[in-house]
């Protein structure tokens, strides 16, 4: 039996991180340390192209972040949500600009659902790019679709897409788009992002490094890749592993906001000593650390429930985004605070974690909303009415 | 390697050699720390086989399934969760020979005379004094200690005494082994809010403690008390759990219970405090899962402040929620509990005592220090106690 077998058969999952793990986090950063400096990040966010498409291939293809989660036999790598939970560890503390979450995690999770096999291999090696288009801000329960299909003109396969949805994440630089939709059946449908009937329209974003978009969708051409109940499963599933991946993903954010508080008390000095050396800032930044400490046990029970298919994967994923949105948050803002007046302007990357750890603790649902699960989950109910 | 499958095994042979039924219990616990099935991770002939730590729950439940005694550790938690531990890092060959198997099977217990009047956060400048023997081979020890748990059931103590005043106060110290048996040893109880004496005075007057029983060399003694207090900090907060185990336990079955006390503002906080519990006990398993490892780690005082604080939140929580049952109180009279008891009596106990778990074995406050400095590495707090030998110490 394996050390990790072991710890299983002693009750709770290995929350530790594996050598592989280990390895391919130091791949990850060794990248994004080369290619995603935040004065770039920074830079890009006022440009048209928010997304780095370059970077993006060189993690999905050339490190193998696109297929993690897919299969060998669909030309994945077969890994699990405990490897893509430490790339989006090191994504979040590069606040790095790819669409790592949205489609290496969150539309492969509906098309592993979904077991749609001709998407998930043309994205296993990164050579396209997938989103679901459903607002950043919707979880943890699905919302109702607002686009909805119509049959096509006689003699043309597939079907129809009309409608808008709000404010998706990743859509920008995605090649297909999975849209959940109403209409006979409700289904799940994969339509090009370049088709005519298509328009994706960049949205100013509170985070500029994981820009929004809204969707209008005026008679798009769609392929059916599931209905009724399996496209509700496969949209489930997504929202799931999205919270659950952006967990981890904050969890790096805080992290890396927690390091650069550090380094700055050690550094500036006020009153003829280190600021660091002032208990009144120790205890704020200890508190970051605990918070932290806790916060990535909770990340990595996620991650180990989903990927290995525990029942208790709801309670997990809840606990983690909400504790790993309250954690990113609070060392995003003492980040800001403990660096002072160089924290509040433009050319300190802490607004850049500020922004992306205030967005992210409104993706996949908020702190409140996954505690608010839990009182379902784990008989926790309300006042009598 | 020896899985948890082989030491099942191992379990069951010893088990047909040795019937718990039968047997006397000292004897039974005794033959089961000479075959190394006591504690897995600690050396052979210490009542271990140099395994990982995490085999040995399959080991305790082989041994329950059977109906065998257990060492009662809820008796012994100094003993086992400090005492153990540093003997095992700092005691000589002879000493672990000689302490470590009665501490296991639970004959002698053990008590940590640290804290004095003078020295509470700032244990360094402890002031209880060992000097030779002018005339034999040990020395004599003097002081006043305090919040000394169990020490009225104490065989032995751990005891951290100066021995040069003249250098700077965490230089002058040397840790020892004291027999609580000893001449000039005076166990007084000291009362707690609770009404009950868990903790207690311990005045020690020219107490003789061979030489023999120092553990580390003179002058390391503040080196050996910090392993000592992080062990500590894991054993308080790092300890394993069911779900809903702990002080959220008694909660939760209250607001099951009592649809009707239920208020949305008492939701909310009961869905925080819920979530917060849980995670705290899955940072509690992650920390065990690196000891085991080999990988420990300082994640022992985030534990332990996270402890302090939820148990004080939902020892509050509950109070409030069931009203009535929290404005009455058990027993005030005067006791002296074999152990500390964080979850049991009415809420109105458990809410006092949960007042003392962000004051013993490090306050909160210093745990946020040693954070800082030890594990985030920010320079010191300004002191103007560096460098000056403890005697010129303004007291």
């Amino acid at each position: 039996m394996s050390a990790t077998a072991e710890r299983a058969a002693a009750g709770l999952p290995d929350l530790l991180y594996g050598e592989h793990e280990t390895e391919l986090r130091a791949a990850v950063r060794s990248l994004l340390g080369d290619r995603c400096g935040w004065h770039e990040v920074l830079a890009r966010t006022e440009t048209a192209q928010t997304y780095d498409t370059g970077l993006w291939r060189a993690l999905a293809a050339d490190l193998g972040g696109a297929g993690l989660l897919i299969p060998e036999a669909s030309g994945g790598a077969g890994a699990s949500y405990r490897e893509a939970a430490v790339v989006a560890e090191e994504t979040g503390r590069a606040v790095a600009p790819v669409p790592f979450l949205g489609s290496a995690v969150v539309a492969t999770a509906a098309l592993l659902s979904a077991d749609d096999d001709e998407l998930l291999a043309a994205l296993a090696d990164g050579a396209v790019t997938a989103a679901l288009t459903i607002p950043f801000a919707a979880g943890p329960a699905a919302p109702e679709p607002t686009a909805r299909i119509a049959a096509s003109p006689p003699g043309e396969p597939g079907y129809r897409l009309y409608g808008t949805v709000a404010g998706i994440a990743d859509a920008l630089p995605a090649d297909v788009l999975l849209v959940p939709a109403d209409g006979v059946p409700y289904g799940l449908y994969a339509v090009p992002a370049g088709d005519a009937g298509v328009s994706l329209s960049p949205v100013v974003s509170l985070d500029m490094t994981r820009q929004l978009a809204d969707l209008t969708l005026d008679g798009a051409a769609g392929r059916r890749v599931a209905s009724g109940e399996t496209a509700r499963r496969a949209v489930a599933a997504a929202l799931t592993a999205g919270a659950a991946v952006l967990a981890s993903e904050q969890l790096g954010v805080a992290e890396r906001c927690l390091e650069m508080t550090v380094a700055y008390l050690k550094e500036r000095r006020q009153f003829g000593r280190p600021i660091g050396s002032f208990q009144a800032l120790k205890h704020r930044v200890a508190d970051v650390w605990v918070g932290v400490t806790q916060a990535r046990a909770a990340a990595r029970y996620a991650a180990a429930c989903l990927a290995g298919s525990d029942p208790d994967a709801p309670v997990a994923v809840a606990l983690a985004k909400a504790a790993c949105s309250d954690i990113a948050l609070r060392a995003a803002q003492e980040c800001l605070q403990l660096h002072g007046g160089i924290g509040f302007t433009w050319e300190h990357p802490t607004h850049l974690y500020l922004k992306r750890a205030k967005s992210s603790s409104i993706g996949f649902g908020t702190a409140d909303r996954h505690r608010a699960a839990l009182a379902g989950l784990a008989d926790l109910p309300g006042p009598v009415a | 390697m020896t899985t948890a499958d082989d030491l099942r095994s191992e379990v069951r042979a010893f088990l047909s050699e040795h019937d718990p039924a039968s047997m006397d219990r000292l004897d039974f616990l005794r033959e089961r720390y000479d075959a190394g099935l006591a504690w897995v991770h600690y050396p052979a002939g210490l009542g271990g086989r140099g395994l990982s730590r995490h085999l040995q729950p399959a080991v305790d439940a082989e041994f329950a399934a059977a109906g065998a005694p257990t060492n009662r550790p809820e008796r012994n938690g100094i003993g086992l969760g400090m005492a153990a531990p540093t003997i095992l890092a700092f005691g000589s060959a002879e000493q672990q020979r000689r302490w470590l198997r009665p501490l296991w099977t639970g004959e002698e217990i053990w008590c940590q005379l640290f804290s004095e009047p003078g020295a509470g956060s700032d244990l360094a400048g402890l002031a209880t004094r060992a000097v030779r023997d002018p005339g034999g081979e040990g020395w004599i020890v003097t002081g006043q200690k305090v919040w000394t748990s169990s020490a009225h059931l104490a065989r032995r103590a751990l005891l951290v005494a100066r021995t040069d005043p003249d250098v700077p106060k965490h230089q002058g110290l040397t840790y020892f082994a004291c027999d609580m048996t000893a001449p000039g040893v005076e166990v007084r109880p000291l009362r707690q809010i609770t009404g009950e004496a868990e903790f207690n005075e311990v005045f020690l007057t020219d107490v003789p403690v061979p030489d023999a029983d120092r553990i580390g060399a003179v002058g390391e003694g503040w080196k050996v008390a910090t392993g000592t207090l992080m062990n500590e900090r894991v054993a308080i907060g790092g300890a394993a759990a069911p779900r809903e185990g702990g002080m959220i336990g008694s909660a939760v079955r209250a607001w099951r219970e009592h649809p009707g006390l239920r208020t949305p503002g008492l939701h909310d906080r009961l869905l925080r405090l819920w979530a917060d519990a849980e995670v705290a006990r899955l940072a509690g398993t992650r920390l065990r899962q690196q000891l085991a490892a080999g990988q420990p780690g300082p994640e022992g005082s985030a534990a332990k402040l996270v402890f302090a604080r939820l148990n004080q939140e939902i020892s509050e929580f509950e109070a409030e929620l069931v009203g009535d049952e929290a404005v009455r109180y058990e027993d005030w009279s005067m006791k002296r509990p074999e152990g500390a008891n964080f979850y049991g009596r009415d809420v109105g106990y458990r809410y006092l005592r949960a007042r003392g778990n962000s004051i013993e074995g490090g306050t909160s406050e210093i745990l946020r220090n040693i954070i800082a400095e030890r594990v985030l590495g920010l320079p010191a707090e300004a002191r103007v106690d560096a460098g000056v030998p403890w005697k010129d110490l303004p007291r």
